[in-house]
């Protein structure tokens, strides 16, 4: 292997083209790192830190750490899997998941890496806030209780269908995804399901209309093989 | 102000020609908005989003970032007692309650003739003379039961706060020791007339055989940050002064802008002359909106006198000039890629890096973010000599720092030292005779206990941006430690998970400590919880959010273990009290309507 | 005394019991099937729906299906800690309050008079107001919020070889670790 386009995860060779990401990298060449934030396409966001690395010694999201070749990183080690799994602890008290009603479940990321990550209880106190739901819209509705302020809806509204629909208002847990239409309501804006930020979220918070449950219990993307094994998925997917 | 009989163009367009219509100036127009209206009304959100042809989610975010900015109305008079654990030790607790007792109000309510609304904030950096308020986000420091209840009363008579006592709001400078910058004698212009004779590089030069360090806190090399934007590509570059001196404790750019201003807008202009940048931002932090018209005079004055604009000192094609831009109350914006997001009209959330600033800054193009006190010195190392001031401080740590001192002592102020000075020697100078512990570098720096007090403040030792609070031997470290959390949660900006969620999972959990249901699980979650946050955490704030629990948990472990129960596990909430709603619409209070403790 | 190779014979002692749950954990216990003869060799039942005891006994496994709503779940809840060495929270409801939590949004005192007051058919002037009934809780909890939890298993409910997995690790000393199928949060 050419070892000026060459780098190293967890002892691994990993190829990268110039330009690529540690993540983009590892996840072509079939080795998983955890990530919510991150969507093929789309710019990187680095702000769910699932994709936390150890780069020489330093932490560093993997998300938006720009390959370069010698580089030895740390992944998939018990020490870094326990930070991950704190941080889908508090995801899951931050916001209200309710996976047993919710549609998404089974092709949900965030659950996916709480399954292989073995988050087997939320841990925290929940926050239970009280969140919003939009079903204004005819074909879509927004659930914010299932929000994790990923930024993907935002970026892809704005960087993929140019209609710049979603936005981040508020700060630190008052942070939250708003629409950009004077009732601040879904149904106001020209979005469809045809747009990229209708296909992007890793959770159930924006989901279609009428289309909940398609998929029977024990065929679901996530039901049978952990999310870490479907790499190549992972990188090819399109909303 | 009534607004009935007039459009919002004629309130806002004025307000908008001001600013050339241009978005980068969102914060400033809605700033003068505000203080127009005394709130950012819909209407006006709307208005200006259209004019500025931005998304109204663009504006209404600024809005809701910044803790200054309301879009509901606040009241005529808009007090925020400064909350830093300083002013809670002068008693700002008993002044609060004072006031809102005066006016029948809860904390953040608003009176409901829409007169005052009262609540706290971050500290504003008056912690020598507190407790201090803002009104109207002007300070009004040194606040006693009388001055509370004068200001109620003006309040009440509906006065105009340009009718105050001019009084209520002189700051002091309380500068107690001077070393070479605060006592040279500085001669308007004479530090740019010697940069020029020795060019761009010849400065430069002199930066580097000074080998100064940047005075925010991470003690980067300046010269090495000049010389990076200086030969990055593009044709525009622009310098940044950081004086959004936000972390608690810290005071000592408020003197120096106040009254040493004239240094620091040389040193930017200087630092502009090196790097070939045309023009100087000074992001000035809301809490001292007061000192706003007087450093734009001195910005006319210097204008007038060539030392800023086309042509400086008669040098054909040096052209700089220096804008300032208003913060709103955010905290992270003192973090270098937040404060250049809030200077392109929007929330301060920190940016992705690489790449820096130095190549991709403000509107993309190259840019340096020096602090205050770092250009304020770049005036003295033109006019003495890169060699001169090398040969002062340590050979890591060249120079001196200034310090804002507060807490228990006799003497809090302003102290410049050359670095190297102990602790032990500042606490005597400062009159400090019982400290028990002292948090240098502010909420986000390092606690030293009395066997540290040997330490020197220095990059190689303690390092600091300049705050020192001190702490008597009757203080509660336990507490104080709270305190920054809650500083910390209220100023995450919620980009990453850990900062976002984990700021509030440890304000939880020392909550939870505070209120007697803490148990070594408690101590045990703290120190997880501390683990993420430091290593994971996207920026500074979160890396450094739970150092203070950290260093506290190390050196004052008892003020924790004294409130822990003997048991594995207490509930959070008061389960007696879940009962009261159910107890209340039911009309029960019998025993079985209570749930008594889990023995 | 034993040498350190053997293990106890005696069977372990087990209590389950249904707090602010549905027993769809319990059926999926009952759904063990002809496992439930194996596992009855190696366990005894003390208080639970399969026993109609009372009251928890000392024992060294406790069970708990659903989250605490009401005064009667946090009694039986502290009950079952106070005498069980080991305590897994069996199911979503225990382990994050599940559905019954929706109502944590709402005022528990609009929730009473909305149900008794305000819904179409219902003839009543009164919230029922009787000692022996149990109040609610102003929001309900997840039972790790309210007592120390050792073990979760997640699931709603969690398949009957997640729970046979589970207990069988369990009783044989070794730390509970569920297969990847067997990992569900619903």
């Amino acid at each position: 292997m050419n070892t000026e386009n060459t780098f190293i995860i967890d002892g691994t060779p990993i190829p990268f083209e110039p330009n690529q990401t540690v993540l983009q990298a590892a996840l072509e060449a079939g080795v998983f790192i955890p990530h919510l934030c991150f969507y093929p396409g789309l710019k990187p966001n680095g702000n769910c830190k699932l994709c936390t690395v150890v780069i020489n010694g330093r932490h560093t999201s993997a998300c938006t750490t720009p390959a370069r070749a010698g580089i030895e990183v740390e992944n998939n080690t018990p020490a870094l899997n326990d930070k991950r799994r704190l941080l889908l602890q508090m995801l899951f008290v931050e916001g209200n998941h309710f996976c047993p009603g919710c549609e998404k479940s089974g092709n949900c990321q965030l659950q996916a890496l709480a399954y292989d990550l073995e988050m087997m209880t939320p841990h925290f106190g929940h926050f239970f806030q009280n969140r919003k739901v939009d079903a204004s819209h005819p074909d879509a509705f927004l659930d914010m209780n299932r929000c994790i302020a990923c930024g993907l809806c935002v970026q892809a509204s704005c960087e993929v269908d140019k209609k710049n629909i979603f936005a981040i208002s508020g700060r630190g847990m008052a942070s939250r995804v708003v629409i950009n239409t004077p009732s601040g309501k879904l149904g106001d804006s020209d979005f469809a399901l045809s747009d990229k930020a209708a296909g992007v979220c890793p959770v159930g918070a924006i989901l279609p209309k009428r289309r909940g449950y398609a998929v029977p219990i024990g065929q679901r993307l996530y039901d049978n093989s952990p999310i870490s094994s479907q790499t190549e998925f992972l990188t090819t997917r399109k909303a | 102000m009534s607004l009935v009989n007039s459009s919002a163009g004629e309130v806002l367009d004025p307000i908008l020609e001001r600013y050339a219509r241009n978005p980068r100036h969102l914060m400033q127009i809605l700033r003068e908005t505000q203080e127009r209206l005394d709130f950012i009304p819909a209407w006006a959100v709307d208005y200006l989003a259209k004019a500025l042809a931005l998304a109204r989610t663009q504006v209404q975010a600024v809005i809701d970032f910044y803790a200054f900015f309301h879009d509901s109305p606040h009241g005529k008079y808009r007090i925020r007692f400064s909350d830093n654990v300083t002013d809670r030790m002068q008693g700002n607790a008993a002044l609060l309650s004072r006031m809102l007792s005066r006016f029948g109000l809860a904390q953040g309510q608003v009176s409901g003739d829409g007169l005052v609304s009262i609540d706290t904030t971050s500290c504003t950096g008056m912690c020598d003379q507190g407790p201090a308020l803002l009104i109207n986000n002007y300070p009004i420091p040194r606040l006693s039961s009388q001055r509370i209840d004068k200001i109620c009363e003006l309040i009440k008579g509906r006065i105009p706060l340009t009718e105050w006592p001019a009084e209520f709001f002189r700051v002091e400078d309380n500068i107690h020791r001077r070393d070479v910058l605060l006592s040279t004698p500085m001669v308007n212009g004479q530090a740019l007339k010697r940069a020029v004779e020795l060019g761009p590089q010849g400065m430069l030069a002199e930066m580097k055989a000074s080998n100064f360090r940047g005075r925010g806190g991470a003690g980067f090399t300046t010269a090495v940050k000049w010389e990076a934007c200086k030969n990055a590509p593009g044709e525009t570059r622009y310098i940044v002064c950081n004086a959004d001196e936000g972390e608690p404790g810290t005071f000592k750019d408020r003197v120096l802008l106040a009254s040493f201003s004239e240094r620091v807008f040389e040193g930017m202009t200087i630092a502009g002359y090196v790097i070939g940048a045309s023009k100087g931002l000074v992001y000035l932090r809301a809490e001292y909106r007061y000192m706003l018209e007087k450093l734009q005079a001195t910005l006319e004055a210097r204008r007038k006198a060539n030392l800023l604009g086309k042509d400086i000192l008669g040098q054909k094609g040096f052209d700089f000039d220096i804008e300032i831009h208003m913060g709103a109350g955010a905290y992270v914006c003192g973090e270098e890629t937040a404060l250049i997001e809030s200077l392109e009209g929007k929330p301060g959330r920190p940016r992705i890096r690489p790449p820096f600033p130095v190549t991709h800054g403000y509107l993309g193009r190259p840019t340096v973010v020096n602090n205050v006190e770092t250009l304020a010195k770049a005036t003295l190392i033109a006019q003495n000599g890169g060699a001169w001031y090398q040969g002062l401080g340590t050979k890591l740590s060249t120079g001196t720092k200034l310090l804002s001192i507060s807490g228990d002592c006799d003497r809090p102020g302003i102290y410049e030292y050359p670095f190297g000075v102990r602790i032990a020697k500042i606490l005597e100078d400062c009159g400090a005779r019982n400290a028990m512990a002292v948090q240098v570098g502010g909420a986000s720096g390092t606690c030293l206990a009395q066997h540290e007090f040997g330490r020197k403040i220095a990059f190689e030792d303690v390092s600091t941006s300049g705050a020192l609070m001190v702490f008597g031997d009757n203080r509660d470290m336990f507490e104080i430690s709270r305190n920054f959390m809650h500083f910390f949660q209220h100023e995450s900006c919620g980009f990453c998970t850990p900062c976002r969620v984990g700021t509030t999972l440890m304000c939880n959990t020392l909550d939870k400590i505070a209120s007697g249901k803490g148990t070594a699980y408690e101590m045990n979650e703290l120190s997880r919880l501390h683990q993420l946050l430091s290593t994971a955490s996207h920026c500074g704030l979160g890396q450094s959010a739970s150092r203070s629990v950290y260093d506290t948990l190390q050196k004052f472990r008892p003020s924790y273990d004294r409130r822990l129960k003997q048991k594995d596990f207490e509930p959070a909430f008061d389960l007696d009290a879940a009962l009261a709603p159910a107890r209340e619409i039911a009309e029960r209070d019998d025993t079985d309507a209570h749930l008594g403790a889990d023995l | 005394m034993l040498s350190p190779q053997e293990t106890p014979k005696r069977k372990l002692r087990v209590a389950t019991t249904s707090l602010s749950g549905c027993f769809g954990c319990h059926m999926s216990l009952m759904d063990l099937d002809e496992n439930l003869l194996a596992l009855v060799d190696l366990v005894e039942f003390d208080r639970s729906p399969v026993t109609d005891i009372k009251h928890c006994g000392p024992c060294d496994i406790g069970i708990i299906e659903g989250g605490v709503c009401n005064s009667e779940n946090v009694h039986v809840l502290r009950e079952f800690r106070s005498n069980c060495r080991t305590l897994i929270a069996l199911g979503a409801c225990a382990v994050n309050g599940g559905l019954p939590t929706l109502r944590n949004g709402l005022d528990v005192r609009e929730v009473l008079r909305e149900v008794y007051f305000e819904m179409p058919g219902v003839v009543s002037s009164t919230i029922p107001n009787d000692v022996e009934l149990p109040l609610l809780l102003d929001k309900v909890r997840p039972i790790n919020e309210v007592v120390r939890v050792d073990y979760f298993i997640p699931g709603c409910p969690p398949s009957r070889d997640a729970i046979f997995k589970f207990l069988t690790d369990l009783i044989a000393g070794r730390t509970p670790r569920l297969d990847y199928p067997q990992m569900r949060f619903d």
